[in-house]
């Protein structure tokens, strides 16, 4: 099977880019995209060309570190799907596949198929975890979790991370991914003692890095690998709504996003 | 060099408690006067960090990925082992503890292996405390699976994401105190080089990844939790950045290697499909709780798996080992799969693969059980091979996996170097020379949130540590020697990718030095490793510069650390003359081709030091002593 890769090639975020198109042979239906990546990736060093830079680790769907556009879908045409899950016996020979970084302005660029997320890092620190110290716990079963609510929290805890959401949504909302972690813990008995302020922290923060708003158009769940429901955004404008007015009277203060790559090293 | 582990005297029972009472404090008010390192984000290092900053520690936590989530504790899919025997069928610590010595085939310290396994309840609370979503039973109560290597049920899990829900949850207990101010979080940055001053770990050299720009980062104990070395076999389940840089420049710098040869071949993989593949991709072990494993009696059948009547089937599991059947310990269930296949009776098109069949189950339970079991491990398998599970049986076959060894560390996980400690898969410690399932995630949370937090305060109270600054001798030796590493690789020059270098060294390894090894074979390795790196040296072609994202760059100074590290598992494995758990030596199996351990000449620890480029490196053995479980042959019949 033959075919062509056009490919989004930008070495730094202060140069320009453009769309360079790559003939690529495909042996075998069961390679994966990154697979595909790395042939050519060998070919264009073997030419003394500097190798398609993208962002991939674990391989396997988990760790939500790949991922950019095929043909303006996010993790390509198959639904479920992470990229590097992504086989070829899904494309038809002779087809041309345009590859493009996530795009938003949460997330900035860094080169070629990366950008930098660590705007969503910055949304957990905002208050996407339960405030409990370690060795200060009760026993495992002190607290009863029904089965459903402990399978609708991990529904929304199978997030990944890795900004498909973002990068599908027409208004750059991250919506999904803030809802999927206040819908994850706010489920849960431990999680409730701060419901409140986690979503009103959260929302400020995802707010405060530049993501959109979400207008309830529903491509962040048509693309999201996990399949993460629609319902984490409406757990999350209930749990806000609430929060908002229980927590009228708290200063609520976002971390201020960080772009550069200086950690005061010497 | 004599070797003290600092396992603690008394019954081993009290060991840990008095152990804990022993080591010196430090006051409340002068931890957030030390400053600490933390290099990876792992269960381990995550866990560890955020502890030590929740103690009031001030903690440089690094990693290489863009973000502490994405570190590989991430992809464990099947569990976590607790001994808190919930399903009353007779677990306890003691039983945990038992287990885990006879499967490591006596090859681990009873006295860590003890403290692991009464670690294990604490880490269930903990882990349901910070809001991880276990499977839970309509009651409301906690609910566990068996898993190879035990007779009770003792595994917690969150469907087949287990590593993904702990690591989330020691990552926001990290992001909480990156928050508080007491952890900063350094991603996209590669540890390269450990800075030794008067024989202590006093910092590290690191590398951005995007800026390419090199710093130093100093500070009173180092922690490495940077996983294990199975991408030295190049196809592995590791993630593709996995790597030993961390670990194998620290023993560069004095720290002892302990064990190499102890590497895991995970039995249930999917088979290798082409020249291509860039990685492996693992079905959990706690498939094999529902599946049967087999293959066609006949050599060479060709028939599809449903045109096999079942008498022409061999269970070959079922056959040979009665009692634990499908859930023999990885590397028994391993090598049968080898032995059948070499036999001829191996399925798929390559014929390296063995049946993993859930018809039977299927039938028993019903469909929608099994989906809930597995529905995201037969998603994945359908993704990959284009077949449906639920109708057809998968293929599998075994793929490195993990790394038993590590760094050699001390009862406190403290290495030879003082102020350096080693966690989780990067160091030697619990699992002996094989590693039950659902036990890496246990280590490294034991390691990082229940352990270091007390042994590093102990180091910081007990010892002298002067000031150093940025501009002593040492720190800028190993600025520059890092500098002239990077500018070397990118002189070379050559012809041969990175890629192409790191393919062959991994295809010397599985062939020589994987599921079984031999004299012959890995003198043979050693020589091909050695030809092979000095070709590298000659011949490499890293393109793009030093002074931003080049993942060339970065993969060539981590396989040039591939390869010297290969030849030390070979030498390791070499040495090493019997069998134990994953350490397979051909010369040395019983009459049924089972491992045949030599306890009187080989049991202990193997502790190799760095003595120079080239130079053959110095042993040191570390006793092993088995007070409480005796020294028997494995059987799992």
């Amino acid at each position: 099977m033959k075919l062509t890769l056009s490919i989004w090639r930008q070495k730094n975020p202060g140069s320009k880019g453009k769309f360079v198109s790559y003939p690529v042979e495909v042996p075998n239906g069961e390679m994966s995209v990154l697979e595909c990546l790395d042939v050519l990736n060998e070919t264009l060093s073997e030419r003394g060309e500097e190798p398609v830079a993208f962002e991939h680790d674990c391989r396997e769907g988990i760790c939500g570190t790949c991922g950019f556009m095929i043909n303006g879908v996010a993790h390509g045409p198959m639904p479920a799907t992470t990229i590097c899950q992504l086989t070829m016996r899904h494309f038809k020979d002779g087809e041309e596949l345009v590859m493009e970084p996530w795009r938003s302005r949460a997330f900035p660029f860094v080169k070629d198929l990366v950008v930098d997320r660590r705007s969503f890092d910055r949304i957990i620190q905002s208050g996407g975890y339960v405030s409990v110290s370690t060795g200060n716990v009760p026993d495992g079963n002190a607290i009863p979790i029904g089965k459903d609510d402990a399978d609708r929290s991990m529904d929304a805890a199978a997030c990944i991370g890795c900004g498909a959401c973002v990068a599908a949504c027409p208004n750059g909302s991250a919506a999904l991914f803030t809802g999927a972690k206040i819908a994850h813990l706010g489920i849960l008995p431990q999680g409730k003692p701060e419901q409140d302020r986690r979503a009103v922290q959260m929302v400020a923060q995802m707010n405060a890095e530049g993501f959109g708003s979400c207008t309830n158009i529903g491509e962040c769940t048509g693309v999201c690998p996990k399949e993460i429901p629609l319902e984490a955004i409406a757990k999350m404008n209930h749990d806000y709504l609430l929060g908002a007015w229980k927590e009228r009277k708290s200063v609520v203060t976002a971390i201020a996003p960080v772009t550069g790559w200086e950690f005061g090293e010497k | 060099m004599k070797l003290d582990a600092r396992i603690p005297t008394g019954p081993i029972e009290d060991a840990w408690d008095s152990a804990k009472f022993e080591m010196k404090l430090v006051n409340p008010a002068n931890k957030r006067r030390h400053n600490l390192i933390v290099v990876g984000s792992g269960l381990a290092g995550a866990s560890a960090a955020a502890t030590l900053g929740e103690l009031g520690y001030n903690v440089k936590c690094f990693c290489f990925q863009d973000s502490p989530r994405r570190a590989h504790s991430i992809a464990a899919q099947g569990g976590i082992n607790a001994a808190k025997n919930y399903q009353n069928d007779g677990d306890s610590i003691y039983r945990l503890f038992y287990d885990t010595v006879k499967g490591g085939d006596f090859r681990a310290r009873e006295g860590n292996v003890y403290r692991l396994a009464q670690n294990s309840v604490h880490i269930i609370d903990q882990c349901v405390a910070q809001g991880v979503p276990f499977a839970r039973e309509y009651g409301g109560s906690l609910e566990n699976r068996s898993f190879g290597g035990a007779q009770v049920s003792r595994t917690f899990y969150a469907r087949g994401q287990t590593g993904q829900q702990l690591l989330l949850g020691a990552y926001q207990a990290l992001e909480r105190q990156v928050d508080a101010g007491q952890v900063t979080m350094i991603p996209r940055t590669e540890m390269l080089d450990l800075i030794v001053i008067d024989g202590q770990a006093r910092g590290i050299v690191a590398r951005n990844l995007i800026t390419g720009k090199l710093s130093v980062h100093l500070a009173e104990a180092v922690i490495l939790a940077t996983g294990g070395y199975g991408n030295v076999y190049y196809l592995s389940t590791n993630a593709k950045g996995s790597n030993a840089t961390a670990i194998w420049r620290a023993h560069k710098r004095g720290a002892l290697f302990a064990n190499p040869c102890f590497t895991q071949i995970h039995p249930t993989c999917i088979p290798v499909s082409g020249d291509y593949q860039s990685k492996l991709t693992l079905m959990s072990e706690s498939l094999r709780n529902d599946g049967r494993i087999w293959v066609p009696k006949q050599k060479g059948d060709k028939r599809r798996p449903d045109q096999i009547p079942e008498d022409e089937r061999d269970y070959y599991l079922e056959r040979k080992y009665p009692a634990f059947g499908n859930l023999v310990p990885r590397d028994v269930a391993s090598r049968n799969a080898k032995a059948v296949c070499d036999e001829g009776r191996g399925v798929g098109e390559t014929g390296l693969g063995v049946y993993l069949d859930f018809a039977d189950a299927i039938q028993r339970l019903g469909v929608e059980t099994i989906r809930d079991s597995y529905g995201n491990l037969f998603d994945m398998y359908q993704r990959i091979t284009d077949e449906d599970p639920y109708k057809v049986p998968m293929r599998i076959y075994p793929a490195m996996h993990y790394t038993m060894g590590g760094l050699w560390v001390d009862y406190q996980l403290q290495s030879t170097i003082p102020g350096l400690f080693v966690l989780g898969e990067a160091n030697f410690s619990d699992h002996g020379a094989n590693r039950l399932g659902a036990s890496a995630l246990m280590q490294g949370l034991s390691d990082g949130y229940f352990i270091t937090p007390y042994t590093v305060g102990n180091y910081l109270a007990s010892s002298k540590l002067k000031d150093v600054k940025a501009s002593d001798p040492a720190v800028q030796a190993a600025l520059t020697a890092t500098e002239q590493g990077i500018a070397k690789l990118l002189s070379i020059k050559g012809k041969r990718t990175v890629d192409s270098f790191h393919r062959e060294l991994g295809k010397i390894m599985w062939d020589d030095c994987g599921m079984s090894r031999n004299a012959a074979g890995l003198r043979d390795a050693i020589g091909r490793i050695r030809a092979l790196r000095e070709e590298f040296w000659q011949n490499l072609n890293v393109p793009g510069s030093g002074d931003d994202l080049n993942q060339s760059l970065e993969k060539a100074g981590r396989v040039a650390d591939f390869f010297e590290l290969g030849e030390l598992i070979c030498i390791d494995a070499l040495e090493r003359n019997e069998s134990c758990g994953g350490h397979f030596r051909e010369e040395y199996q019983t009459p049924e081709g089972e491992a045949q351990r030599d306890d009187e000449h080989y049991g202990y620890v193997a502790a190799w030091g760095y003595t120079g480029p080239g130079n053959k490196p110095e042993l040191t053995k570390e006793p092993l002593e088995f007070v409480y479980v005796h020294p028997s042959q494995r059987s799992y019949k």
